[in-house]
């Protein structure tokens, strides 16, 4: 940040427990106005904005990690308590801190608030969800609980249309006050004894500045014993990713295929409008028809983010851990590992960035581990092409579709192995002679805010378009060139690819990729599909589309079984369940371990397994006729 | 309420309790039991999370495998861990004797 843009700008900052409301809150504040980027060096969010205050003060919020304390016990809470104390060389040390509680439960808040008041910096408690405790009857003293507390006090609710009004009234009065350290820094990591006695504290604060609920919050206990249900809870949480694959699927289909043609009639356009030729070849194969098939799987990506959004905001990830915890220990992964790899199956590096919640390094590992073998969206171009080539459109038992039912078998194929590698990781490689605790706080169930699940969305969004926009570009822009040079001599016959780097790469590849069955075009394909899986199927279009002309390009399922035989296809489909090509989730994996030897243990596993499980696949099915 | 709770109420660890069950927290001692992390660090956490001496607290749910975890409401919270973690909560039962 520069300084010249900060001279008068207040630094203000979120702290809060989990569960809090605090990233509604900070929705509220700043809207769309926010950045989404990683601390420097580490891989956990910063999220920051800017906001005008009612008086016009320009104020820069960030939004800490929960924590339930200073102690740092993960990479996240470090990165709080180092905000806080204001270690942090990359960030101005807070001017203000805004202690976010929830109203509903103020027990753990309070402890909190007791603990930054160390600190020595200004502090303010914000009793957020106000309208809920309201509602449940819970009565709060804000002056007698401001003079107990000796910090000021202000209500909020985030998810209300003028909600953060009296906030931002006091927000304003901060920013326009001195704002000097209120005292000494005197923090130390507390005892145990410190910590009760803050507890005892908060306690007492809470009985002279509270009433007790007259209305406690049942609904959730309800909800609970259905939801939390040894089995219904079971069958409840199965039917929820049924529909969620399902609505990945269905929903997606129209909106991709709008995209899909887009694209296509524009690559149309871009021919019509150049000359016949280099560059025309390059904008047409190239860059539209490259980024195409890349940002037709946006939809997808969507609607998978909208159900995870939705079922945090909700409460219920929370439970799901709970319910799998048990299920995924048989496996050696960790019940909080379950939302990580659940965000896999839209994408690997969410998925990976997710683990920061696990805080014990084992753990954390074994879900980075194999969080890449979670069919993610970028396989699904590949599986999608492939399967519409070779697997009959047929019905099984009059219903059940023999291409689902290939496509559930490979995410199936996918999660057996993701837990297989994990039980051999835990007895042979991290083995360590003890559990870790899980230790988890299951939040009231919330209707979720809309407004907030849009922002969340937009944010993945961006992120997804530039990523297209960046790496898969490039790579697509590399395919091309390697496709396209050298130029075949004058006189020379055949398509012009078998002249191309490309084609001399592939037949370098050959003999190595032979024994599985495929052909120098997929040795090709594979290259440019080490930047993300999904351009493998561009790269696919790309090689044929200039080896065939526009039709096989337009027809690439069809050019694929009329020069695949079915063992091959076979065989793509077993090397794209372990398949370790997305350069994207190999660099997330470096920085989230900080070695580079659990990224090329990561890549030499899925690699081998790829190999291996092609090989066999090929074999049998060669074995069985199909080759 | 004439009946007054037994005196004799069996203490206990939390982590042996059934579904329902209603306590008042004695203790929190992490025993022998190897988490790998320091027995002080699992009581930070505990006590970070609301588990001190004298709150009441009630079992209202158990996992599907093993009975574990459990999910424990402390006053307005409800908090789910694993059996393991909760065997170093003593605990003396408000249940009624039947």
């Amino acid at each position: 940040m520069s300084t010249q843009t900060d001279i008068g700008a207040r630094h203000f900052a979120l702290v809060g427990t989990p569960n809090s409301g605090k990233t509604a809150l900070f929705n509220a504040l700043t809207g769309g106005r926010q950045k989404v980027a990683n601390y420097p060096g580490v891989t956990v969010e910063r999220k920051a904005g800017v906001l005008q205050t009612p008086s016009g003060h320009s104020v820069h919020l960030v939004d800490l990690p929960g924590t339930y304390s200073l102690r740092g016990r993960s990479p996240d809470e470090e990165i709080t308590r180092d905000v806080v104390l204001g270690r942090l060389a990359s960030e101005t040390a807070p001017d203000l801190l805004l202690c976010i509680a929830d109203a509903t439960n103020l027990r753990v808040a309070l402890r909190l608030v007791i603990e930054l008041k160390r600190v020595g910096r200004q502090l303010m408690l914000v009793l957020n969800m106000i309208d809920i405790a309201r509602r449940r009857g819970i009565e709060i003293d804000l002056d007698r609980l401001s003079a107990e507390l000796g910090v000021p006090v202000v209500t909020s609710t985030a998810v209300r249309r003028g909600g953060t009004e009296e906030l931002l009234r006091r927000m304003d009065e901060m920013a326009a006050g001195r704002l000097a350290p209120s005292g000494e820094n005197t923090w130390k990591p507390p005892t145990t004894g410190e910590l009760r006695a803050a507890q005892r504290e908060a306690d007492r604060v809470i009985a002279t500045a509270v009433g007790l609920p007259a209305r406690p919050d049942k609904i959730s206990a309800r909800v609970d014993a259905v939801l939390l249900h040894p089995v219904a809870g079971l069958v409840i949480l199965l039917s929820v990713l049924f529909v969620m694959f399902q609505a990945v699927f269905a929903w997606a289909k129209p909106v991709m295929d709008l995209i899909s043609s887009g694209f296509d009639a524009l690559g149309v356009v871009a021919h019509d409008a150049l000359p016949t030729g280099l560059l025309q070849s390059f904008i047409q194969n190239g860059v539209i028809a490259g980024v195409g098939s890349v940002i037709v799987f946006l939809p997808q990506i969507l609607i998978l983010f909208l159900f995870i959004l939705l079922l945090e905001d909700l409460g219920y990830m929370g439970r799901a851990a709970f319910l799998m915890d048990r299920i995924m220990g048989g496996a050696g992964l960790h019940g909080r590992a379950f939302i990580p790899l659940l965000s896999s199956f839209a994408c690997a590096i969410p998925g990976i960035m997710a683990t920061r919640v696990i805080d014990n390094r084992r753990d954390r590992l074994t879900t980075i581990l194999v969080a890449p073998l979670m069919t993610c969206s970028a396989r699904i171009p590949v599986y999608t092409l492939i399967i519409s080539a070779f697997v009959p459109a047929t019905y099984l038992w009059g219903w059940v579709s023999l291409q689902g039912l290939v496509m559930f078998a490979l995410y199936a194929a996918g999660i057996m192995s993701a837990l297989g590698v994990s039980f051999v990781a835990k007895h042979f490689f991290l083995r360590e002679n003890y559990t870790p605790p899980f230790m988890l706080e299951l939040p009231a169930y919330k209707v979720p805010n809309i407004r907030s699940v849009a922002i969340g969305l937009y944010t993945r969004a961006k992120m997804f378009l530039q990523r297209a926009g960046t790496t898969i570009f490039s790579m697509m822009v590399l395919i091309w060139f390697l496709a396209s040079f050298p130029r075949p001599p004058e006189g020379a016959e055949g398509p012009a690819i078998n002249f191309s780097l490309a084609a001399m790469i592939g037949d370098a590849l050959q003999p190595v990729l032979a024994p599985v069955g495929f052909n120098w075009q997929i040795s090709v394909a594979l290259i440019p599909g080490m930047a993300a899986r999904e351009v493998a199927v561009a790269a696919l279009g790309t090689v044929y589309a200039i080896e065939g002309g526009k039709e096989a390009a337009e027809q690439i399922g069809q050019a694929l079984a009329s020069k695949w035989s079915l063992a091959t296809a076979l065989a793509m489909l077993a090397w794209y369940i372990f398949a370790p090509q997305c350069a994207s989730t190999l660099a997330v994996i470096r920085r989230e371990t900080g070695s580079w030897r659990w990224m090329a243990i990561t890549f030499g596993y899925m690699l081998a397994l790829a190999y291996l499980a092609a090989f066999v696949t090929y074999n049998v099915a060669v074995a069985l006729g199909a080759g | 309420m004439t009946d007054t709770v037994p005196e004799a109420a069996a203490d206990m660890r939390l982590g042996q309790a059934n579904r329902g069950f209603c306590g008042r927290i004695n203790a929190i001692h992490v025993g022998e039991v190897t988490h790998g992390l320091a027995a002080s660090e699992i009581e930070s956490r505990l006590l970070e999370l609301g588990f001190v001496e004298g709150v009441e607290i009630k079992v209202l749910h158990e996992g599907p495998i093993g009975r574990d975890p459990i999910a424990v409401r402390i006053n307005d919270t409800t908090i789910a861990l694993r059996r393991r973690e909760a065997m170093a909560i003593l605990v003396t039962s408000l249940n009624r004797s039947t």
